[in-house]
């Protein structure tokens, strides 16, 4: 019987990971359709470099940085007892980064494409500026919303080599599905590697197939 | 009557915005100047939207923008409510719920109810409708409704019939000429298009290149058509009167002005207040009466003062009964006919030329 808690792990990581990016993409996506300032292309640049970057660019220099032998993990250990490398809390904080591109590029863009029309309509008719946000970018951009979260859920889900620098292989802390179907593999256990493969793909294809459903074209604006 | 101050500057890369002007605190100012003018922008001013604009505005005595001690209100605290170009509805919202978007939020007390509103801007028949499944007009009307049950000090619209079609116009064109006559809040209107402005504005403002060109009541503007950007060819007088019979079988209606009885063409009721506006064009003189004439308007007019223009024209300024009414004739005309300052004259003025305009039942602003 194949242990399915690497894939509950994953989930579990997907899921965190995808809550928290909503709300630092938010801001930041909307300050870049906004601004103006000649810090949006560095800033542009930096959320992107995760695309480009190999993961194990990436885990290493986490792996260097969230040590406890560095200042900020040893900050943590100071305050926590334990250390950020090897932990499930570590891994959230790398896939945030590894994923961020994900949820603030198609935010980014449902902002670009809306504009700022309806935001002023609805503060010249008294609503503050979050209020204007929360009850007229947000539910007009929504397609953009549903890709961020989908895809940053998609893309965590599917990390390896960030995990394998950060986290290493301990069951139910970093332990995540991409690594046990690798560990499989290594044991030459096909059966459980298929079954986990088998269940990723479909989840995979079920995730992608429910955005490209939901995010249809909608009628040409009046 | 009380005015809004307002002084703003605002520079852009290729364009600096600087005014200082007073707003009338009731009736319509139209806000007239060629595209690029800077009209739109001296707007988004007024409601907030340029973050970038130092200057200082009041409205009706609340400060909204004092950018020298600091003080700037956010635009959802000003009460002035605004019509864009586009109607800018909320596209996941249906109309109802798009015009009670401002009545949720306003934080005074109504002057205007939901039904008036409906009822006034005659859109009691889409409230269910989604709002991209409107027509431009429609859509544009609901935009006014919207701006209207924020119950907003003063009402912004910044040439809400551009984006529409010539018959369009003609449909919204009424409905702001009756909100005007029925709804005390004080409004500027901006248009490139002068026809809007003449029909709906009592004061005015023209802008050019960023600056204040000239400002005041409509009367006074027109009498300078060609000096204060309106273009000669506008030059004329604004005259206000009151039906004084109901519309006759021939489709025209008597008004009573300062300057006696002009016929007009339309059925209007007895008692209707009309501004009508008599461009210089359109009025002739002769030395005796005309006999047989299809002019159906002729005043006896005492000569002011004759003004020369570039071209084989000039202005020529008559007294009729203390009211002023001025004539565009050829030079050649006043030479042959002798027309000096004092000579009394036959003013003629052509019936179908004349526009008139329903006027605002809630006075007119005095100049400041």
């Amino acid at each position: 019987m194949t242990d399915l808690g690497p894939l509950i792990l994953s989930l579990k990581l997907a899921v965190v990971t995808m809550a928290i990016l909503l709300v630092i993409a938010t801001p930041v996506a909307w300050w870049l359709a906004n601004t103006r300032s000649a810090l949006k292309a560095p800033v542009q640049a930096i959320v992107a470099l995760p695309i480009v970057l190999p993961p194990t660019v990436l885990g290493f220099y986490f792996l260097v940085f969230l040590s406890p032998n560095s200042t900020l993990g040893g900050l943590w250990v100071d305050a926590t007892g334990s250390s950020l490398t090897f932990s499930f809390t570590g891994l959230v904080l790398a896939s945030i980064v590894y994923s961020l591109p994900f949820a603030v590029q198609p935010l980014l863009s449902a902002f670009e494409a809306l504009g700022r029309r309806e935001y002023e309509a609805a503060q010249t008719l008294g609503a503050s500026r979050l209020d204007a946000f929360a009850s007229v970018v947000v539910p007009l951009a929504l397609p953009g919303f549903l890709s961020a979260a989908v895809l940053s859920f998609a893309h965590t889900l599917g990390e390896f080599g960030v995990v394998l620098m950060v986290g290493g292989n301990i069951p139910g802390e970093t332990r995540t599905v991409s690594i046990a179907i690798y560990d499989h593999v290594e044991s030459l256990d096909y059966a459980s590697a298929h079954t986990l493969s088998l269940i990723l793909l479909v989840t995979a294809f079920a995730i992608l197939l429910a955005l490209f459903a939901l995010n249809r074209p909608r009628p040409a604006r009046a | 009557m009380r005015s809004f101050e307002a002084r703003y500057r605002l520079e852009r890369r290729d364009f600096t915005l600087d005014v200082d002007l007073r707003l009338p605190s009731s009736g319509v100012t139209g806000l007239f100047g060629a595209s690029g003018s800077g009209k739109t922008t001296l707007l988004r001013c007024l409601a907030g939207l340029e973050p970038a604009a130092v200057g200082r505005f009041a409205v009706n005595g609340l400060v909204v923008d004092d950018t020298d001690a600091g003080a700037r209100l956010p635009p959802a605290e000003r009460g002035i409510g605004v019509v864009f170009q586009e109607p800018r509805l909320f596209a996941h919202l249906n109309v109802e719920r798009n015009i009670r978007y401002g009545e949720k939020r306003r934080r005074r007390e109504a002057f205007v109810g939901f039904d008036e509103i409906v009822d006034l801007l005659g859109i009691d028949k889409l409230l269910a409708r989604k709002a991209s499944a409107l027509s431009g007009g429609e859509a544009q009307r609901v935009a006014i409704a919207r701006a209207l049950m924020s119950a907003p000090r003063l009402l912004l619209m910044d040439e809400p019939l551009a984006s529409l079609d010539q018959r369009r116009r003609e449909e919204i064109l009424p409905f702001l000429e009756d909100l005007h006559a029925r709804l005390p809040i004080p409004m500027v209107y901006v248009s490139h298009q002068l026809d809007e402005i003449l029909r709906l504005a009592d004061a005015l403002v023209v802008v050019e290149g960023g600056s204040l060109l000239a400002s005041g009541s409509l009367s006074e503007l027109l009498a300078d058509a060609g000096q204060v950007g309106l273009g000669s060819a506008n030059a004329g007088v604004v005259l206000e009167g009151v039906t004084h019979a109901p519309g006759d079988e021939y489709g025209m209606t008597p008004v009573a002005t300062p300057a006696g009885v002009l016929w007009v063409t339309g059925r209007y009721a007895a008692e209707t207040p009309l501004r009508l506006i008599v461009r210089a064009n359109d009025v002739s003189v002769s030395i005796e009466p005309l006999a047989a004439s299809s002019i159906q308007n002729s005043l006896v007019a005492r000569i002011v003062r004759l003004d020369e223009e570039a071209g084989a024209t000039l202005l020529l300024v008559l007294d009729v009964d203390g009211q002023n009414l001025i004539a565009r004739i050829t030079r050649r005309a006043a030479a042959n006919l002798g027309l000096v300052p004092g000579r009394t004259v036959y003013a003629h003025i052509k019936s179908a030329a004349v526009r008139r305009h329903r006027m605002s039942g809630h006075g007119l602003p005095a100049d400041p």
